[in-house]
Formats: C-alpha cells, structure tokens, sequence
C-alpha cells in the first residue's frame, strides 16, 4: 500500500477517535444537561448539577468543534456535502448547540423563576436534542443518503429532508446515542454529586444502560435487513480523490456484515459496545460511577467503532448514485494536507489529553450544594 | 442555481460573522488585560488587582460565552451553506480551521474553566499562568481563523488539481507566513486591544462619575488608558500596512476602498477624502481631495500609478475571454480526459476563475451555449461583476479610519490626564469615553466590511466566484435558518446586553469584609500563596 493510502487509512482512523471523543465527552456534557431538570427539584440541586461540570463543559464541547474542523481539513468532500445535505437537521443541532455555553453563563446570573425554569429547558433541549441527532445521523448514513455530484463536484440532493427525520431506524440510532450519553452524564453527577443529586442520577443511569444495550443489540439485527453497500469494481486505495469516475458499487441487503465476515476478529468491536454497556450499568448500580463512567466510555467505543468498520471504507453512501458514494478513498484530502494534519494531530492530541485530565484533577472532588451557593465564580 | 439562494446564503454569513465579530475583538483585548492586571497582583500581592482581575474577568465570561456560542456557527457555515467553496479548497482552508481547533481552541476552553473555578485551587502562580494560556489561546485562535481568511484574499500555498476539480495544498509555510494573513492577524488582535480597553476604560469613567469604587476606577482607567493608547497606534500603523497589501494582491479591492475611477499619474494623484461613489456611473459625486497623498498613503511610492476600476475592469474582459477558454477545456477534460484538453486548460489556467465568473451569465449558465452575438454582454456583465460595490467600501474604510485616529486622540489624552492624577476634573472626558465603549467594535465590524465586501465577487480572490460557491438549497431552507438565527440571536443579544449592563452597574464586590474563602477553604494555602492581603 503506498503513502498516500496509508494516510488516508490514518485519517480514518483519527476520525474514528474524534468521533468517539466527542460522544464520550460531550456527550456526558449533554447527558448532564439532559438529566438537569430530572436530578435537580430544586434550583439549589440544579446548580450544583451544573457545577459538576461547570469547569469542564467548554473544553468538551471543543471536541464537537474539532470534529467539524477535522471532517472539513481531511475529508472536505464528506464535509461539504453531508453537512449541506443535512441542512435542516444540522441547523437545529446548530441552534440547540449554540444556546448551551449561553444557558451555563447566563442561567445563574439572574434570580427570576421564569428566568432560571427557561434556561433549564434550554439545557434540556440542548442535551437532548444533539445526542439524538448525532446518533440519528449515523443511522442514515448507514441507509445511505440520496445525492450525486455534477462535474465541478457540486453535490445535488435528490431527496426531500423529512425522509432523513422521520425513517425508524435512525430514530433507533438517535435514542440509542441518548441513553449512552445519558448514562455517562449520570455517572459524572455520582462522581462529583451528593445525595440526593446522586441517587436520582443512579436509578436513571443504570437503566440507560440498558436501554443502550438492548437498542444496539436491536439495530445489530435491523442492520442484517438494511441494504448495505459494495464495491462491484477494482478499488484503488491510491486513487485521487474524488467522487467521479470511481469504480462501480452496488447496493445489497446485508452487505454491511461483509467485513465482519472477511475478517472475524472485528466482532470484537460490537461484543466491547454491548458488554461494556450492561457492565456499566451494573457498575453504576454498584456505587462505582467511576468503574461505569471508564465502562460506558468504552461502550461508545465499541458502537462507533462498530458502525465504522461495518461501513468501512464507506463514510457516506449515496443511493441515487452509488458509484459516486464518499468513501475513505475518494472523499480525502490531499497527501500533502494529510501528513501535515498527521503531524499536528500527534503533536496536539496527547497534548490535549494531557492538559484536559489535569483540569480533572484541579477540579475533583464532590461538589456540595452549599458550596455553589457561596462561590460566586459558579454558575 | 437559484440566485436568491446565493444572496440568502451571502446574507446569513454576513448576518451571522458580523454577530459573531461583536463578541471577539472584546475577548481577544480583555483576555490580554486580565493577564495584565493578573500579573500585577501576583507581583504586588495587592489584593485590588485582584478584584479588579475577577471583577473584569467576571463581564470577559458573560462575553466570552455568546463569542464561543456563535462561533460554532461559523464552523459549520462553510460546510452547511457554502458547499461548491468546502469541496474547492477544503483541502488548504479546512486544515488551518482544525490546527484552530487543535492548538488554540481546545487549550483556551479547557483552562477558561479554571480561570473562572480555580481560584481557590491553585496557587497564585497556577492560576496567573491558567489566565495568560486562556490568553494565549484565544489570540492564537485569531491567527489560525486568519490564515484560513488569508487563503480566501490571496491564495497563496496551493495549485489547481483538474482531475480532483479543487486547489490543493502545497506549501504550509507560504500559506501560514502569507503577507495578508499576518498583517491581519496583528491588525485584527490588536484592535482587540483597542476594544478591550475602550470597554474597560468607559466602565470605569462610570464608577468615577458616580465616585464610586474610586480607587478600583482609577486603577483600571489608567491600566486601560496605557493599554489602548499602544495599541491604538499600533492598529493605525498596521492598517496602512494592509492597505499596502491589497495595492499589491487585491488591486480591485483597493481601488473601490479609495474610490479611484480612473488609473492615477502620479506624483500628483490626489487622495479622496469624501465623495459620494455612484457604482452604476462610475463615477464620484461631490469630491475633496487632498493633492500628492494618494500615492505615498497606498503605495508608499511617489512613482507608482494605482489602477482605477475602469481600466481594471478592462483587462477583467481580457482575463474573461482566456477564463471562458479554462473553463470549456476543464469541462471536456473532466469527461473525456483528453490530454489536448488539458494542455489547453493549462495554458489557460490562471484565468480559470474569470471563465466561472462568466458561466453565472451564459444562457443556462452553459459556457458551451455562448456564441458570438450573445458573448460581448457576458463579457460585460463578469467584467463588472468583477469590482466590489465601492460606496459600501469607500466609506466603511473611510469611518473605519476614522474611527482609528479618534481612538488615538481619546487614549492619547485619557492617558496623559490619568498619570497626571487630574481625570475627575474632566468630567466630559470621562462621558465620551463612556459612551465610545461600543465604537471600537463598530470599527472592527467595518473592517470586517472592507475585507470581505472587497473581496467580492469572488470568495477564492480570483479563483472561485461566490455565486458557485454556495449549496444547492431551496429558498424554503433559506428562510429556515434565517429566521431562526434572527430569533436565537436576538434573544442572546438582548439576555447580554442586560447581564453586562446589570452587572457593569453593580460594579466590582467591596471589601469591607474579608472574604469566606481564607484557610478554612482546602486548596486555598496551597504552594503557599494564600492571600493575607485583606488583613
């Protein structure tokens, strides 16, 4: 295999990472703010949830930042054209993204009970909303997506956004993202959390677990029905990058089991995804949110990974053209532009990694009503 | 495709960036003077410097949060509305965005978190070092987002690849040490610090026309006024620079900033102070102007002749005329990859953006539907297309301007009386600066103006028109977003103007009583800086 395709398999990868990141950092973020109005009664109870995470939401939310900069620097066509294609559903995630860092700042500014009750909501919103959205998305790239490209590389849609809103399973999908972020956001409130911000985070936790793992279990099944996508042609990994003139591809029930079935040891993804997800729930069952928060980590692993090498290398089929679906091979960037966003990632990621789990350590320890009552840096 | 969706498109970017540019310039400055006064409390161990670090650092939050909210939008912008312009040069322009998020984004979020909870956490040092890498990073943040705005007004760093259909990147070191991209990267941050100390200045001219908090006043007045009358000069000067650079790579651009209709003979071409352009007559109504400037302000020549817009639209028709040849060949390779089409396209190449240009007004938007009677008005009509709009740029540079050396006459003055101790005999003073809080940031939305409204047609300076640039939406998904980001951005607008008001008027805490932090706090003795100041 030479350079170029190597890279592009590093890139992959590093998306795959990125991707992973974002669910397990931010979504504990959203899952925070979706369990908001549910583990808080009272406005005492609510700060003092937000606080668990108050010095941290921001960084987090950097990793969702990061995953659009990354698609957009190593995969440009992927970006412009599933971004565009998803219009209207990236745009609520957009909207109900952009309201969460102005609810952190703003809710506790003012003492109004309307004030304080709309920004709750917003958090409700703006935890749930996203997580479904993203998970929603993977359910459709998987089904593919209607588009083709003219000859300047111009994307055009050919087919109507509500399809992408309303089909079933990236409904599943959705929900399934929901109580995975859900859990880990419960299991940060017993990290840092008192009663009785605890034990309500517990019994809600436990069961996302549950849900996530009989859901994944649930579209494991579903995805031997959905017609999945393969190559028909010679594939040249090399190959520049671009959507026209690719080799043939073809659209098949099943074919999304191919790879598992070539290569075996893959399997090991979907079994991490669902074991981790009941330990984890078992684990926060137990009292040990942390054993369940590294658990439910590695549960988004093994679900995002599984997604990832069930499609691979596919990354956004589209079944009004098939030949011109994105894949890893022809949606790249160039060579030049890979190895040199190789190198800054080698360089910033451990560094990221590193500065973020000091800030962890800065910061630990349990977070008391009372306290946040009486700094008046908290939120 | 549509041309509404286009303009809808160009008026959400527009709507959205120029929301977004109210909140950064303030981050960027304020960032930098917290590290200051920050600095001098940990030097001094004077505990007002303290307040004053947490009492400004306290408005920098409420600012900073709709600055990140509405920054994600722009992340997402490219890819959601600007399709054709992601596919053309994501390959350069994507990856200075994620080295952003990488090196600058990431580092300035997760520590902002600290500056704001970790006060009682880590030492004093600790935290001063937390405060400059917030800082650090969302200055550094400002000069990846400008590399990236560099490619777009001189593409340097990057060729045309026909059989991928997009620019790709080639030289890391010519696109990240661009002239454009470094002038403005200072020029930018730096009226940052203009804003920044404006903002800090006119809230404390307010304490010290109410005699309150007077000390806490007189310190961040004179902190500011010291701050911004630096940075006010060095904005001023970096601006001549810039306006050197468009003289040299964006000469349309220049042109319609200055008004200049016809190619100038120097030595004697004037500079035009006022005028009122018309963009259909092309020409300038009710002129001043001032003899022998012209030349030495742009050029920094008494030799060179600056284009005027007539003559380079002249020579766009000529470019026009090889573009269209580009364009045909590039279409015929991309079927038939037929070497002959190539070596055509080749030879034509650096045209290839005026052949776009020219599609938007072939029948069909087919190049291969022109003909000799129909070609002299398509000709005409990219050739026009090709000069911004100059009224809009001719005075959103001239108030722009203006606005600078007014800031240099405030600071200058503000700074003398202040180290004078005499700034509460000048009452008037005082309600000037107060009431200039928002001019900076108005100043840095105009220069937003000049550099991107001078930019157009293009969104790739002479590679990529805008209206090819944008996705294929319908109108209905225009309106869509539109709507919504008026409705979100003028809740958020509303929710901080109130909250900076609110907490601008209660002003910093008092400390009559000492704090509840003190040794009973864990974390607070920690390396041994617990601050005893109060006592």
């Amino acid at each position: 295999m030479e350079l170029y395709a190597i890279l592009k398999l590093i890139w992959a990868g590093l998306l795959g990472v990125l991707l992973m990141g974002l669910a397990i950092m931010m979504g504990m973020d959203m899952g925070v703010g979706t369990l908001l109005r549910f583990v808080g009664k009272t406005d005492g109870e609510r700060r003092t949830a937000l606080n668990i995470i108050g010095p941290h939401w921001d960084g987090n939310q950097v990793w969702f930042i990061l995953g659009g900069g990354a698609i957009f620097a190593a995969f440009p066509t992927l970006y412009a054209t599933s971004f565009s294609i998803f219009y209207v559903v990236m745009i609520l995630l957009l909207f109900s993204m952009i309201m969460r860092p102005v609810a952190f700042e703003y809710r506790s500014k003012l003492d109004g009970g309307t004030w304080r009750m709309s920004w709750d909501w917003a958090f409700l919103i703006s935890g749930a909303l996203p997580m479904i959205i993203y998970g929603a998305a993977f359910g459709n790239v998987l089904q593919g997506v209607g588009f083709h490209f003219d000859w300047t590389g111009q994307y055009h849609q050919d087919e109507s956004f509500l399809w992408y809103l309303l089909n079933p399973f990236a409904i599943l999908c959705g929900v399934l993202s929901l109580a995975l972020s859900i859990q880990q956001g419960g299991a940060m409130l017993m990290i840092r959390g008192e009663e009785p911000i605890y034990g309500r985070a517990r019994s809600i936790a436990w069961v996302a677990g549950l849900v996530a793992a009989v859901l994944f279990v649930l579209g494991g099944i579903w995805i031997q029905f959905i017609r999945g996508f393969v190559f028909t042609g010679t594939v040249n990994p090399n190959m520049e990058s671009t959507p026209l003139g690719g080799p043939g591809v073809a659209q098949q029930a099943g074919a999304w089991m191919h790879n598992f079935h070539t290569l075996p040891v893959l399997w090991v993804l979907p079994a991490l995804g669902v074991v981790c997800m009941v330990l984890a729930a078992v684990s926060i069952r137990a009292d040990k949110p942390i054993i369940g928060w590294w658990f439910g980590a590695l549960a988004w692993v093994g679900t995002i990974g599984t997604a990832g090498v069930a499609m691979f290398p596919f990354l956004m089929p589209s079944t009004t053209n098939p030949a011109q679906s994105l894949t890893v091979w022809n949606a790249s960037s160039s060579a030049y532009t890979l190895g040199w966003m190789v190198i800054f990632a080698a360089i910033f990621v451990p560094a990221i990694l590193c500065y973020t789990s000091w800030c962890y350590r800065v910061m630990k320890g349990k977070v008391r009503v009372e306290d946040v009552a009486h700094d008046e840096h908290s939120y | 495709m549509d041309p509404s969706v286009v303009d809808l498109s160009r008026l959400q970017f527009a709507v959205t960036a120029l929301y977004h540019f109210q909140f950064v310039p303030l981050t960027l400055g304020l960032s930098f003077m917290l590290a200051a006064m920050e600095t001098v409390y940990v030097i001094t161990g004077k505990q007002i410097y303290k307040d004053m670090t947490q009492f400004w650092g306290k408005l920098f939050g409420i600012n900073f949060a709709i600055g990140v909210a509405t920054g994600l939008t722009m992340e997402f912008e490219f890819g959601t509305n600007w399709s054709m312009y992601s596919h053309f040069v994501g390959d350069v322009f994507g990856a200075p965005l994620a080295v952003e998020g990488l090196m600058a984004f990431f580092m300035e979020s997760t520590f902002v978190g600290l500056m704001f909870f970790g006060w009682n956490r880590l030492s004093r040092g600790g935290h001063l070092a937390v405060t400059y890498l917030v800082a650090l990073g969302s200055n550094l943040s400002a000069l990846w987002i400008l590399i990236a705005n560099g490619f777009m007004q001189d593409p340097v760093g990057a060729s045309f690849n026909p059989d991928t259909m997009r620019m790709e990147f080639n030289n890391i070191a010519a696109l990240v040490f661009s002239e454009d991209a470094q002038a403005k990267f200072v020029h930018t941050t730096i009226a940052g610090f203009v804003t920044g100390a404006m903002f800090v200045m006119g809230i404390s001219a307010y304490y010290m026309l109410r005699r309150r908090h007077r000390e806490f006043a007189a310190r961040s007045f004179r902190m500011a006024a010291l701050f911004g009358i630096i940075s006010s000069l060095a904005v001023v000067t970096l601006g001549d620079a810039l306006g050197r650079l468009d003289f040299l790579v964006q000469p349309t651009k220049l042109a319609a900033m200055e008004g200049i209709w016809h190619t100038t003979t120097p030595p004697a071409a004037p500079w035009t102070v006022f005028a009122i352009p018309d963009d259909v007559a092309q020409k300038n109504y009710a002129e001043i102007n001032l003899p022998y400037v012209l030349g030495p302000l742009v050029a920094h020549s008494f030799t060179a002749a600056i284009p005027g817009i007539i003559e380079l639209e002249q020579k766009a028709k000529l470019d026009t005329v090889n573009g269209i040849k580009a364009v045909t060949a590039l279409h015929d390779y991309s079927s038939t990859k037929d070497p002959a089409a190539l070596a055509i396209f080749k030879q034509y190449e650096q045209d290839m953006g005026y052949g776009f240009l020219a599609q938007r007004y072939a029948p069909d938007q087919d190049l291969s539907k022109l003909t000799a009677a129909n070609t002299p008005a398509v000709l005409d009509r990219a050739a026009r297309d090709t000069i911004p709009n100059v009224l809009v740029e001719f005075w959103s540079f001239r108030l722009m301007v203006l606005f600078g050396f007014a800031f240099v006459v405030v600071f200058a003055f503000a700074a003398y009386v202040s180290l004078n101790n005499k700034i509460e005999k000048h009452p008037w003073l005082l309600r000037a600066t107060m009431w200039a809080i928002p001019l900076p940031i108005i100043a840095c939305e105009y220069g937003w103006i000049v550099a991107e409204n001078g930019r157009q047609p293009w969104t790739v300076y002479g590679w990529l028109p805008t209206f090819l640039s944008a996705s294929t939406h319908t109108v209905g998904y225009m309106i869509f977003s539109l709507i919504g980001f008026v409705l979100l951005y003028s809740v958020f607008i509303a929710a901080e103007l109130y909250l900076l008001f609110k907490f601008a008027r209660i002003g910093p805490a008092e400390h009559a009583v000492p704090e509840l932090a003190g040794p009973a706090t864990p974390g607070f003795t920690r390396g041994g800086f617990a601050d005893k100041s109060w006592q």
